[in-house]
């Protein structure tokens, strides 16, 4: 996958991937958490990062905010936020980008926030923070904020705590917190995993108009491939810590060409079909501890390898935006 | 079955003996010495309100509804691990409700109802090999031991697709499929008639979870067993199950075969849950939105619609008059003043 070029090279790219590359150091051995990751996101575009638990979503975006636990370190490429590189920058720059120009949105809204602050004086704090405002200034543009997420009587609800919202109340004032100070990208990881259906719909609505309003660069970071299908304008298939392909999001579903990504479709249960007709995929991912991974990652799962996947891994790019990290896509 | 995988229409006897019916069930579960608004009156949470529901022998019922609509309550009333505050509960010929929930427990029908839990990794002891947990229901319900006990665990997890040298091991040493296979086996060790299932694959990667619902549906060919399986996954339930229920805020709201409930909705709160489904084909302009969250369960008012309030097609009567579930055509019930037949 060297010489990445990224595909869907917007016009303006708000975040350029490069060889991106991640490892953890264990007792048990080094894990090989990201390889060369590479792909870009244009203001106001939302690309979906797919895959199943393992594959390395979340690690991408904890690395990208420099957010990794010690044992984690970026060994190779880089990530340019607006030009700004993050990969070398020192923990006092990445802090003063995080929550200004790039924020993120967690899994588990309740546990993310604090519980004993009220929610009006946590998106405050932010404000304060990041966008110079004096105390009064940020308490009124908190609750602008709660109403910008279609949180009812927002005056009132600045005074609660977050024990006394609801799930998808909280995931509310979590993006209230990520997109008050108009960050450039917005990192979603899971954002409506927990939430019912109904809640999940809503929330992705809040969400989807905030960032056409605002033009902000969304990553979508989710195990749902039905909700990436509707939710983004692209999507890049992660397997193992490798990105295996990467479409604009109807030409993947429609013409997926990594084994992988068709391997993933033919497993997801959509509202047509039947039971019989789903297939799983056979295997499990690799150990990333190994010292001898393959250069194919999905190789040892794969119906379709040929000799020629012992080589390099190198991206193609089958159509203009439509790349696949494999040697014999379908 | 017809040898086909995955809910055909007509289940085998769907007219023959019902294994399980529920009559106007309600459990309430009471709050606090003093509710905050009302004084000193003692505040009751309608967890389960007047629920009634059938189910055949090999029939795979769907228990659908948000988080908070009493869903996990009913499932613990049918599964008599808690008792009802009123109304009946026939399982076969037997009326379980009068007994309570602690006798049960060494009842010899104890062994025909059985529970698989939402996250297996969470149910199971951790200090259990996968062995022990499946033998412990055989133990204690059936005093099965030595040889006939370790032919029936292993007979349980080969049905299962568990492979016999993974019975060593403890559950973290398994991985979520693996897990999810023990729960499984577990729960069909002892040979119940009905099985529940919380949730069966809410933590598993879909392909993980591909071959969990493919093991249910043979289990239920090979073994004859009925499943009352709750999820949040409508395109899962849609896939396993013969009928669904649909249930707010304590009631049923809707009832009938999965795919007729979910290609052509009665009930408006049906509408909006299965229009919230993302779907691969992209999101619809015209979804509809259930925006806001349903009302308090504390004391709801027994003359309003539960859904009034949040519902988008509601008037003035649904405040004042509580909707009963009606018959329509096609085995189908929706309780709202405003379902119509769907057009044929």
């Amino acid at each position: 996958m060297s010489a990445a070029t990224p595909a869907a090279a917007a016009s303006q790219s708000v975040l350029d991937v490069t060889d991106f590359s991640v490892e953890f150091r264990t007792r048990a051995g080094i894990v090989r958490a990201l390889d060369r990751v590479a792909f870009s996101v244009g203001r106001g575009e939302t690309m979906a990062l797919v895959g199943e638990s393992g594959s390395g979503k979340s690690v991408t975006a904890y690395a990208l905010l420099g957010l990794l636990d010690a044992a984690g370190r970026i060994t190779g490429g880089s990530a340019r936020l607006e030009g700004t590189e993050l990969t070398s920058a020192s923990p006092a720059a990445l802090s003063a980008i995080r929550g200004k120009r790039a924020a993120m949105i967690f899994q588990n809204p309740r546990a993310a926030l604090n519980p004993i602050r009220n929610v009006g004086k946590q998106i405050g704090d932010v404000l304060r923070r990041h966008a110079g405002l004096g105390a009064r200034a940020a308490a009124a543009e908190a609750i602008e904020m709660l109403r910008a997420v279609g949180i009812p009587d927002p005056a009132r609800r600045a005074g609660a705590y977050p024990f006394e919202l609801s799930g998808g109340m909280c995931q509310r004032v979590m993006i209230a917190i990520a997109v008050a100070t108009r960050p450039a990208l917005l990192i979603a990881d899971e954002p409506t995993t927990g939430l019912d259906v109904t809640t999940q719909a809503v929330v992705m609505d809040i969400m989807g108009r905030l960032a056409a309003e605002t033009g902000m660069a969304t990553i979508l970071i989710t195990h749902d491939l039905a909700l990436a299908a509707e939710r983004s304008g692209r999507i890049a298939v992660m397997h193992a810590g490798h990105i295996v392909e990467d479409a604009p999001t109807k030409t993947l579903l429609l013409y997926p060409r990594h084994p992988y990504t068709r391997r993933l479709l033919a497993a997801t249960p959509t509202a047509a079909g039947n039971l019989a007709d789903l297939r799983s995929i056979p295997g499990n991912l690799p150990d990333l501890r190994r010292d001898d991974l393959p250069p194919c990652r999905f190789a040892a799962r794969c119906d379709r390898r040929l000799p020629a996947c012992e080589a390099p891994m190198q991206w193609r790019e089958l159509e203009p935006h439509h790349r696949v990290a494999c040697w014999n896509p379908a | 079955m017809s040898g086909q995988i995955g809910n055909q229409p007509t289940p085998p006897e769907a007219e023959g003996p019902l294994l399980l019916d529920i009559a106007e069930v309600s459990k309430r579960f009471p709050v606090g010495k003093t509710g905050w608004l009302s004084g000193k009156s003692h505040s009751l949470v309608h967890a389960v309100d007047d629920v009634s529901l059938t189910l055949a022998r090999g029939e795979t019922l769907g228990l659908v509804g948000e988080s908070g609509c009493g869903k996990s309550t009913l499932v613990r009333l049918l599964a008599r691990l808690t008792d009802p505050t009123s109304g009946s509960i026939r399982f076969g010929t037997r009326e379980l409700s009068a007994i309570p929930a602690k006798d049960f427990a060494r009842d010899p029908d104890r062994a025909r109802i059985q529970i698989v839990f939402q996250d297996a990794g969470e149910s199971i002891n951790p200090r259990f090999t996968a062995a022990d947990a499946i033998a412990d229901p055989l133990r204690q319900l059936q005093g099965l031991t030595g040889d006939t006990l370790r032919q029936k665990v292993e007979e349980a997890a080969t049905l299962c697709g568990l492979p016999l040298e993974l019975l060593a091991r403890f559950p973290h040493q398994l991985s979520g499929g693996q897990r999810a296979r023990v729960g499984i086996a577990r729960a069909i060790g002892p040979r119940p008639d009905l099985l529940v299932l919380d949730e069966p694959t809410a933590a598993l990667d879909v392909s993980v979870q591909v071959t969990i619902l493919q093991l249910l549906v043979s289990l239920r060919e090979s073994l004859g067993i009925s499943y009352v399986f709750v999820s949040h996954d409508l395109n899962v339930v849609r896939l396993l199950c013969d009928r669904v229920v649909v249930m707010y805020l304590g009631r049923i709201v809707e009832v009938g075969p999965a795919r007729a409930v979910f290609d052509a909705p009665l009930h408006p709160y049906t509408r909006g849950l299965v229009a919230a489904v993302p779907r691969l084909d992209g999101v619809r302009a015209d979804a509809l939105r259930l925006v806001g969250d349903p009302k308090s369960p504390i004391d709801p008012d027994p003359n309003a619609c539960r859904f009034h309030g949040r519902c988008p097609i509601g008037t003035d009567r649904c405040g004042v008059e509580m909707p009963e579930l009606r018959r329509f055509a096609g085995g189908r019930q929706a309780a709202c003043h405003y379902a119509e037949e769907a057009p044929a």
